[in-house]
């Protein structure tokens, strides 16, 4: 066989070991790769599963939410008025009212009143709930009751020589027990019938 | 025999060395794209585990219906307490 040849035949072999040599490490870096996706289907499959019942949950709370706040707003706007309403809302959340009632549109036009400083018909009807509040007492038809250009100096009145301070030392708790300084006897009558009284005496 | 020899040279200067770079490129692509596929596994599986928390949405929903419904008690015996403005 000429020289030639032989160079031919080493060529070849050169150009068939680079190609397994190359090839075969491709497909390791493939399997590797495809190992890789197999674990990031999986993953995405989780996902999927994990996240499909997101929707109906959500629009479900979505749902619930809307009708409380359409149900709320209406009561406030019912009993408050919508001037009124907006005024609580901008008294509890300031700046919140120029956003208005979501399903009354025309509540942003309406101007909040400042609910902090005119106790309006609305706020006297909440506030006969409370029986003991002295408010309760007014009459929600009547007029304004703080003066709004004295209302602290109304409120001064309550105290007209200066808010007073704390006491310096409360009296302490009595001390109980048979250690006891002072020793409580029992009384004679506990545990036993109660007294009763002849009618008409 | 001169056309031979220059097979030869063509073969080991020109073809060998072309075969080389194009499989060695066809390689390090193959091989940079395994740590990319290794950190997507590894979001993935790490997304899969952050919404592990999507089945107490079930409880929140129950709590929203419960809630619902205890505002909408108090709501209607307030329009029956309160006057209306």
């Amino acid at each position: 066989m000429p020289a030639a040849g032989v160079v031919m035949i080493v060529a070849v072999v050169a150009i068939v070991l680079a190609l397994v040599y190359y090839l075969v490490s491709t497909i390791l870096a493939l399997r590797q790769i495809t190992n890789g996706l197999d674990e990031v289907i999986a993953s995405v499959g989780e996902i999927v599963e994990k996240s499909a019942p997101v929707e109906g949950v959500v629009n479900d709370i979505n749902a619930n939410l809307d009708a409380a706040v359409s149900a709320l707003e209406g009561l406030l706007v019912k009993k408050a008025g919508m001037e009124d309403a907006l005024g609580l809302i901008d008294g509890l959340y300031p700046g919140a009212a120029a956003q208005g009632l979501r399903d009354f549109p025309e509540s942003r036009e309406v101007i909040p009143p400042r609910i902090g400083e005119v106790y309006t018909k609305g706020t006297l009807t909440l506030a006969r709930l409370g029986r003991e509040a002295p408010i309760a007492l007014a009459n929600p038809t009547g007029p304004v009751l703080r003066n709004v250009e004295s209302g602290s100096l109304a409120a001064r009145k309550l105290y007209p020589d200066g808010r007073p301070e704390a006491a310096e030392a409360l009296p302490r708790s009595p001390v109980i027990g048979a250690d006891a300084p002072v020793q409580y006897e029992p009384r004679d009558d506990v545990g036993k019938p109660r007294k009763r009284f002849r009618s008409g005496v | 025999m001169t056309l031979w020899w220059i097979g030869d040279i063509v073969l080991l200067v020109v073809v060998l060395p072309v075969v080389i770079y194009l499989l060695h490129g066809v390689l390090q692509a193959a091989r940079g794209i395994v740590p990319s596929v290794h950190k997507i596994a590894a979001v993935g599986a790490a997304g899969s585990k952050d919404l592990d928390a999507t089945a107490l949405l079930l409880t929140t929903q129950d709590q929203v219906r419960q809630t619902v419904a205890g505002v909408a008690d108090y709501g209607g015996s307030l329009d029956v307490i309160i006057d209306d403005a």
